[in-house]
């Protein structure tokens, strides 16, 4: 494992990667989000798993991303994700709309290191109209017709995400967070933010060890204390609910996103 | 937010949720999380309320997926969707209206909807704004479909649909809504004038019945302190309460 600065993390990270990312609840990286806005990068994709919200909003808004595919973006009660939504209305972002459970299923399916997994549901829905990279197929098990789905396996360039600690060979802990974990499995490699790097190793003890991801999948971390701010994380700390509901009403256009993007790379509140 | 009609609904939908033993809760649902919250705390516990955002209220320790395994296992008797549009057939949508990659008008997105709607088999539509701009005769695009051809694996469906004027019924042989019960101050003329699809009405429709005063009790203290864990705009908004 390396332990890298947050820029010199976020410059893994280059034009046409495929970035798994995780769901508001889950570990969000907003350390290294920042460090890719400021690092100026464009034509990232992004697969949400299965969901995003202040995340992939102020990736689209600073122009970072190619191609999104998610099963949803909403900043939850505060509504409806302002950036997401102008892009999917100016048509200025590739928007591939999928269903959580094939998120999950797709990583799982890379996980095994198989080509493709069948899921039910979806027949009939025009998210399956509109994926050609999807099959509509037989169970080949049945004794009679049972159509089912096809979803060829995804396999991330690169899982991004926050989570609390890492030891010295890159075993994180991320307790019952298991999303994580797939996504890591799935993915060619793992970057990491931390709230803090410990100098004992996480494995040592069998109680943590149940919720560590091996360093075996993680290339690279940075520690970046409050690192998911304005998301929270874990019982660490909450969400930043004010400063959301700020972010959620400042994005509602171009200029107020600009303006609390700058206040956002400089680590700052918009309040402050 | 009207505080009469949400304790309504909360009542509507926990009077759905009778004889369930597990219900899963998704994204932004605060009302069908207190309803859910509330059978929980009325039946001593009868009832498994898997929250999704809460830490208190979710066993889950497997990740996203687990949720959606346990669906297709059969695991869940009860879920909650909604939907920016919703038509006649039950068909939700909950994506956008119009064109892509130039979408007129840009919902979130299907969330688990066109999986959990084939497979949970009671799952509640439900939907605060009861207008023709919502309730449509053909949603524009089907994150899932109502009824499904046979032949296709289906356990699941709509049970009923919850709006902020009305609960309508579900028929799936005949893929029609029926009127179930009006909320106070409707009548089935203004049900009939604000539902932009086709159903069916009895010739007397009764008017829904209202929490008992015990439930609302119940509701207003400890499920609005557990409610407040996952949803505290609302809890903050509705009862004036932190997280317990």
């Amino acid at each position: 494992m390396e332990l890298l600065s947050l820029d010199k993390l976020a410059a893994r990270m280059t034009p046409g990667s495929l970035i798994a990312i995780p769901a508001d609840y889950s570990g969000v990286s907003m350390a290294a989000t920042r460090a890719l806005v400021a690092s100026g990068v464009r034509g990232l994709r992004i697969i949400c798993v299965p969901t995003s919200g202040i995340q992939a909003d102020v990736l689209i808004g600073a122009g970072c991303l190619a191609e999104l595919e998610t099963s949803a973006v909403t900043l939850g009660e505060l509504g409806l994700a302002p950036r997401f939504t102008a892009a999917a209305k100016a048509g200025s972002l590739t928007i591939r709309d999928t269903t959580c459970p094939a998120v999950h299923a797709a990583l799982q399916a890379s996980e095994k290191g198989i080509p493709f997994i069948p899921l039910r549901g979806l027949i009939g829905t025009d998210i399956l109209r509109q994926r050609a990279d999807w099959k509509l197929a037989e169970n080949p098990f049945a004794d009679g017709a049972d159509p089912i789905v096809y979803l060829p396996a995804i396999k991330p360039d690169v899982a991004l995400f926050h989570a609390t600690k890492a030891d010295r060979d890159g075993n994180v802990w991320i307790g019952r967070r298991r999303e994580l974990a797939t996504m890591a499995h799935a993915a060619v490699r793992s970057l990491v933010t931390v709230e803090e790097i410990v100098d004992v190793s996480l494995l040592a003890d069998e109680t943590l060890a149940a919720g560590v991801l091996p360093g075996l999948y993680v290339e690279a971390v940075a520690e970046a204390p409050r690192g998911a701010w304005p998301l929270g994380l874990q019982d660490l700390y909450p969400t930043d609910d004010a400063e959301l509901a700020r972010y959620a009403e400042a994005a509602r256009t171009e200029a107020g996103f600009r303006a609390w993007l700058d206040r956002f790379l400089d680590g700052r509140s918009a309040a402050a | 937010m009207d505080k009469a009609l949400t304790e309504l609904l909360i009542g509507v939908i926990a009077r759905q949720l009778e004889g369930c033993r597990t219900v899963a809760i998704g994204a932004s649902s605060p009302i069908p999380g207190a309803a859910a919250l509330l059978v929980r705390a009325r039946t001593g516990g009868a009832l498994r309320v898997l929250m999704l955002g809460s830490r208190k209220h979710n066993a889950f320790t497997d990740g996203g997926r687990e949720l959606f395994d346990c669906a297709a296992q059969g695991r869940i008797d009860a879920f909650f969707l909604g939907g920016g549009q919703i038509d006649g057939a039950a068909n939700i949508n909950l994506v956008g209206i119009g064109e892509p990659p130039r979408w007129q008008q840009r919902f979130p997105g299907s969330f688990g909807s066109a999986y959990l709607y084939f497979l949970v088999p009671k799952v509640i539509l439900f939907r605060e704004e009861h207008t023709p701009r919502v309730l449509v005769p053909q949603v524009d695009f089907v994150s899932s479909p109502g009824t499904s051809e046979a032949g296709i694996y289906r356990p699941g469906g709509p049970q009923a649909l919850v709006t902020g004027r009305c609960v309508f019924g579900f028929d799936a042989p005949r893929r029609r809504f029926h009127l179930a019960s009006v909320h106070p101050g409707e009548t089935p003329a203004s049900i009939r004038a604000q539902t932009g699809f086709d159903y069916d009405a009895p010739a007397s429709v009764p008017i829904t019945e209202s929490l008992p005063p015990a439930d609302l009790a119940l509701l207003r203290g400890r499920v609005a302190g557990e409610i407040a864990e996952t949803y505290p705009r609302f809890a903050a908004t509705l009862f004036g309460r932190e997280a317990a």
